[in-house]
């Protein structure tokens, strides 16, 4: 397993070059402008300047390898100037957004906080609430408690999150007066700063309709895949083998079924998991969260490519993390699993 | 001193109720919410709307304009004009005197010196400033005295106030900024977030496309202004979201652009919280007709250029059968409600400048199948006209926002009823306003027969936005698909108003030339089907008091005026 | 001589030779006796059923506007109101139907079965587990929308051209949409192939020299059905709302071309005026959805030799 770990972390970074390169590629090549939200009422003339001052003159290759060096060697100096007060950088050109004209990792970040925790917790709660949902409709199949999670879940996933989010505020901001102790606030406000019992209740009320709808979205997923693989285990032999060997129900489900069952569902979450760092772009926009989801819809709006380069590539970087994390946890919740 | 002064302020109650008992940061804390939010707070870099909007509190011009037009001076004494002398009787320059007792919010005294940095800053050929087209024509600006500034025109200028009026072009810190001249410019990310201003309120915090928040400028030249200690522009949402914040939930104070549906307002203001306001700039969402033939048929390069004329479009009875059967009063219904006007002109304001034609402003399917019929255009069996074999077939691009899709099935249905057959495009708005040479899809590139988008024009004066439409500025491949000449309009008529507008000083006889010109693009030839005047629509909650819109300055350039209502 | 012989032999073997009941008869009898599934068979056909006989019974149009009729309640004339044009919504949802139907269906077929073949691919043949598995990831990182931008920049005209505006864009939103959402069921699938073959059967029958095509389709296959499955219905709902997004960001079919989604999105600023212009694109989406959620889990149990055996 460790001689796997170390081969695939070898082969990742060439495959991370090879991915940037592409990413580049498909935002060089793809169609846009980012001058396209400026007012008509700028001319063509101007427009050709702003664009020669952003850098856009130079050809392709020159950009990606300007990116490349960036992003690997003058943006690392930067954070290691900022943590220990060196002066490696010594004043070298950041990678800076077209629309912002501020370096990229800056706004970066600046949304973290706010995406980690409302798409981290609605995350969070969808996989706790799943799991154990997921584990007794399968123990249970077409029990009442099946049949409602089946349900629920369904249209947790058919309706999309613009609707349920707007469903939620009208019920929670709309119709419920906002004097009330049940009023939520629709808007997000990045610049609390949790330092009272006070300021953390309003961090809790103005994070519960966001993650709410992220947990429903989360849960009714993941606890599809428990179900299934349950329902899989369960008419396996060994648990027949575990019953007859006395064991107690508790230890035949949870321990038998539950691990054995646990190779999708882990697949499933180690593919959402980097998706808490692109955060969730329409949930963010609804509620003015304004994380990093909410800039890459931003950034991907304006053909800001320097910023959607850098996120995306970000989350390339954590794709391959974690799905080497899971080919990993495949190896320890089944020993049978080989990979050398 | 104190009690004069006192009494000074009782007296003015009297007559300014109740904002007059206000002094500077009495009324605490006022929310604004912007759902596009803010990348920037320095306009010379982003030229988006947005960006002037949230840096005009901080920032200032050395006028601006009042929501009719007028010229307030606010950085300047008064407005220099050929009567008293400030503007050159050969309309080469024009001198500035500047109010002295103004000061930056560290502090500094503002001087003649910051102006002049200004006309530098944003003319570095190196810069990338998107207000260039603002200093074109200036050959100097130089400081005369400590408080005089004198701009000099290389060619008489008939209309001179586009420098440094209005909110384009506030003018900067010299200390702040000497050291973001060039290629400098992206990088000074502090100034760019924080710049130093001589306005209402000072930046404290900005957080890019997220939040602003300000506070009340301690050196303000007003003593008692703002009324509000502190402010938060806050950024992100949809319209609808913006809307409902100020007029259901409560949670802000004011919206900008609250562009919702006609109905969807209504309910939402008849909950009693707050109210909308409108003020109608010069914004006119019209359709554009394509001279030159859109077809696929054609090879890359020669598609939609002057090399192919349009088969039909060119003929003006066909432009005007189409704008016949259009109904303006619904479309606006449906579409805008309050907030927008039918209209024939492509100049709609400001007044002097208004043609106010209302020939078109009456639905008439009949008289429209009647003159396609004389033209020569006859239905055939599917119901669409044709002429010599070919087909009024028009292809139909917009970019997509819900309004926009309404209009275009409502005109689609219209159009069929004269017989013409419209084929639907909705392309978003990130690749059609761009001008992406290698898109298809772009405005400029206008691979369609006709296209519908809303433009307007800075400040008061249109000459600029009446000369789009000369034979020089039809974009094509020969110009990198530059030019604002989207219909390819080629006419010497044409040509030569514009060339008499260009030195024309004399306001009556420029107005009745822009009158003319507008006349000749729209309801004369129809190369213009302008649609609905559409106004700028903010939301405010009952207990703001000095909301007054401007949609020819910044939108919020009252600020300074806002208090709380008690 | 041989010959004859040998027709011979093969006709009396016929005669004599009563083939044995096929198993997909057992299957079906198995999946009769599922409720759920049997339930959501019926909602399925009438959903179907609604979508190509819809516009024969109600012969109304879908795109014409009418002025007068504009946000009319339900009544007879307009069984589910009208929308801020005037246009039927009964009309629309029909019409809404057929293209969403036949986008997600197709789309979640493609990409299901391009996701479960690299999935397979991958966890059986180690040699190109690691070449498959990074193109997953490159694919995962790949942000949709510039994607999309540059496939219809690309795509579109020619398309277009050659199978017309309605087919042409139809075959390229199916496969923008299979191209960008296959990766998850591939992860899934190799994951559970993984544990798979490394189980006794499968060792059994590769012991006995069983071919690795042979092992693939009988032992893999059915073992790794139902995640598939579930993969198939979620895979359903993301097709239709990506299509939605997409003909809203102006790159799939034209604007006056309803579909499910864009009737929801429509809809949406209205929706504390006008529930109901939600609601009913919303009630339709997500009995598409629940009734292939249950047609599948029936079908994974109609298929499960074991239960079947019970």
């Amino acid at each position: 397993m460790l001689t796997f770990a170390l081969r695939r972390l070898m082969t990742a970074i060439p495959t991370l070059l090879f991915i940037s390169l592409v990413l580049f590629m498909v935002l060089e090549l793809s169609p846009g402008d980012p001058l396209a939200d400026m007012p008509l009422t700028i001319p063509p003339e101007v427009r050709e300047k702003i664009r020669l001052a952003m850098g856009l003159g130079e050809p392709w290759y020159i950009r990606y390898v300007l990116w490349l060096n960036n992003f690997f060697v003058t943006e690392p100096m930067y954070w290691i100037d900022g943590t220990f007060g060196t002066d490696l950088a010594d004043g070298r050109q950041r990678i800076l957004s077209y629309q912002t004209r501020s370096p990229v990792f800056d706004t970066i970040g600046e949304r973290i906080p706010q995406t980690l925790k409302v798409v981290g917790t609605g995350m969070i709660i969808g996989i706790c609430l799943a799991v154990p949902i997921g584990v007794i409709s399968a123990y249970r199949q077409y029990s009442w408690f099946d049949q409602i999670g089946t349900f629920i879940s369904m249209i947790g996933f058919s309706v999309p999150t613009f609707v349920t989010g707007v469903v939620l505020i009208v019920i929670f901001s709309v119709w419920i007066p906002n004097d009330s102790a049940f009023w939520l606030p629709t808007v997000y406000d990045t610049g609390l700063k949790v330092t009272s019992w006070d300021t953390f209740v309003a961090q809790v009320r103005q994070m519960i309709l966001p993650s709410a709808v992220l947990a429903l979205y989360y849960a009714a997923q993941i606890s599809r895949y428990m179900r299934s693989s349950m329902l899989d285990n369960l008419s396996q032999d060994y648990v027949r083998t575990a019953r007859a060997k006395g064991m107690s129900e508790k230890v035949v489900v949870l321990i038998h079924v539950l691990r054995n069952s646990m190779i999708p569902v882990v697949t499933v979450i180690a593919l959402m998991i980097p998706g808490v760092f692109t955060g969730a772009i329409i949930t963010e926009t609804i509620f003015k969260v304004n994380g990093i989801g909410q800039q890459l819809l931003l950034s991907l709006q304006g053909n800001d490519a320097p910023m959607v380069l850098t996120i995306t590539f970000i989350f390339a970087v954590l794709i391959v993390t974690f799905n080497l994390i899971a080919d990993i946890l495949y190896g320890l919740l089944d020993p049978r699993i080989r990979y050398d | 001193m104190k009690l004069k002064s006192a009494l000074l302020g009782a007296a003015a109650s009297l007559v300014f109720a109740p904002a007059a008992f206000a002094e500077r940061g009495a009324d605490g804390h006022v929310n604004v919410l912007y759902w596009q939010a803010p990348s920037l707070m320095n306009p010379y870099l982003s030229g988006g709307t947005k960006e002037l909007e949230v840096a005009s509190p901080v920032i200032e011009p050395l006028a601006r304009f009042s929501p009719t037009g007028e010229m307030i001076p606010h950085l300047a004494e008064e407005i220099p004009t050929l009567d008293n002398g400030g503007f050159a009787a050969d309309l080469k320059s024009i001198t500035w005197k500047l109010k002295k007792d103004v000061k930056w919010n560290d502090g500094s005294d503002f001087t003649a010196d910051d102006v002049v940095f200004t006309w530098q800053y944003c003319t570095h050929p190196e810069g990338g400033c998107a207000q260039l087209s603002k200093f074109h024509g200036v050959e100097k600006v130089e400081a005369v005295d400590a408080h005089t500034v004198k701009v000099s025109f290389a060619e008489p200028k008939p209309y001179p106030y586009a420098t440094f009026s209005g909110p384009m072009q506030p003018i900067l810190q010299k200390k702040q900024f000497e050291n973001c001249l060039g290629t400098a410019a992206p990088t000074c990310t502090e100034q760019n977030f924080k710049p130093i201003g001589t306005g209402p309120f000072k930046v404290v915090d900005f957080k890019t496309n997220d939040v602003v928040q300000y506070e009340a400028n301690p050196y303000f030249r007003e003593a008692d202004k703002p009324a509000f200690a502190t402010m938060t522009i806050k950024g992100g949402g949809d319209p609808e979201a913006a809307a409902r914040a100020v007029l259901e939930t409560g949670e802000f104070d004011y919206a900008w652009n609250a562009m919702v549906a006609p109905e969807v307002l209504a309910q939402m203001t008849a909950a009693g919280k707050g109210k909308a306001v409108v003020s109608f700039g010069t914004l006119v969402e019209r359709i554009m007709t394509n001279m030159t033939n859109p077809s696929s048929q054609l090879p890359e390069g020669e598609r939609a250029t002057v090399k192919h004329p349009h088969p039909f479009m060119t003929n003006p009875a066909v432009r005007k059968a189409l704008s016949m059967a259009i109904d303006r009063e619904l479309l606006v219904e449906v579409g805008y409600g309050e907030t927008g006007k039918p209209t024939c002109d492509f100049v709609p304001a400001p007044e002097a400048y208004a043609a106010n034609n209302t020939s078109c402003l009456k639905q008439d399917i009949e008289g429209a199948n009647a003159l396609l019929e004389e033209a020569g255009y006859v239905k055939g069996a599917d119901g669409i006209r044709a002429k010599d074999g070919v087909r009024l077939s028009i292809l139909y691009q917009t970019s997509t926002n819900a309004v926009r899709q309404d209009f275009q099935s409502m005109i689609k249905d219209w159009w069929a009823e004269i017989g013409v057959e419209t084929e639907l495009k909705n392309v978003a708005g990130a690749v059609y306003f761009g001008s992406d040479p290698g898109s298809p899809d772009t405005l400029v590139k206008f691979y369609a027969d006709v296209e519908m988008y809303a433009n307007n024009f800075d400040g008061t004066d249109p000459a600029a936005y009446l000369a789009d439409f000369t034979c020089e500025k039809v974009p094509g491949p020969d110009t990198g698909w530059q030019g604002p000449n989207y219909n390819r309009i080629c006419s010497e008529d044409y040509d030569a108003m514009i060339n008499e507008l260009n030195r024309t000083a004399d306001p009556a006889a420029r107005q009745a030339l822009a009158k003319k010109i507008n006349n000749w693009l729209t309801v004369d030839n129809n190369h213009i089907i302008p649609l609905v005047h559409r106004g700028a629509v903010a939301v405010h909650g009952n207990s703001l008091g000095g909301v007054i819109l401007n949609s020819v300055d910044a939108s919020i350039w009252n600020v300074k005026d806002w208090h709380r209502v008690k | 001589m041989t010959d004859s012989i040998n027709t011979a032999k093969a006709a009396a073997a016929a005669a004599s030779y009563r083939p044995p009941r096929n198993q997909w008869w057992d299957v079906w009898d198995q999946f009769r006796t599922h409720k759920g599934a049997m339930f959501g068979m019926c909602v399925f056909v009438l959903l179907i059923a609604l979508v190509a006989l819809g516009p024969w019974l109600w012969d109304v149009s879908a795109t014409q506007t009418n002025m007068r009729m504009r946000n009319k309640p339900m009544s007879w004339e307009f069984p589910l109101g009208t929308d801020q044009l005037g246009r039927d919504i009964l009309a629309r949802v029909i019409a809404g139907g057929k293209t969403t139907l036949a986008v997600g269906l197709t789309a979640m077929c493609l990409s299901i079965t391009l996701g479960a073949t690299i999935g397979i691919c991958a966890g059986f043949f180690r040699r190109a587990d690691n070449i498959l598995m990074r193109v997953t990831d490159l694919f995962l990182a790949l942000p949709l929308l510039p994607l999309l931008l540059l496939m219809v920049m690309l795509f579109r005209e020619p398309l277009v051209q050659s199978f017309g505006p309605e087919l042409g864009i139809f075959l390229l939103i199916v496969t923008a949409i299979a191209m960008t959402s296959w990766m998850n069921t591939a992860r899934i699938v190799r994951g559970e192939v993984l544990t798979i073959k490394e189980r006794e059967f499968v060792l059994a029958a590769r012991s006995i020299g069983t071919p690795a095509r042979r092992i693939i389709l009988r032992h893999i296959l059915p073992s790794v059905l139902s995640p598939v499955m579930v993969a198939a219905t979620l895979g359903i709902a993301n097709a239709v709302i990506t299509e939605s997004a997409l003909s809203f960001l102006g790159l799939g079919f034209p604007p006056d071309f309803p579909t499910w989604g864009r009737l929801l999105q429509d809809g949406m600023p209205y929706i504390n005026l006008y529930p109901s212009r939600v609601l009913w694109p919303a009630l339709a989406l997500s009995s598409l959805v629940l009734s292939v959620n249950y047609i599948g889990d029936g079908l994974r149990d109609a298929l499960d030799p074991r239960i079947r055996g019970r």
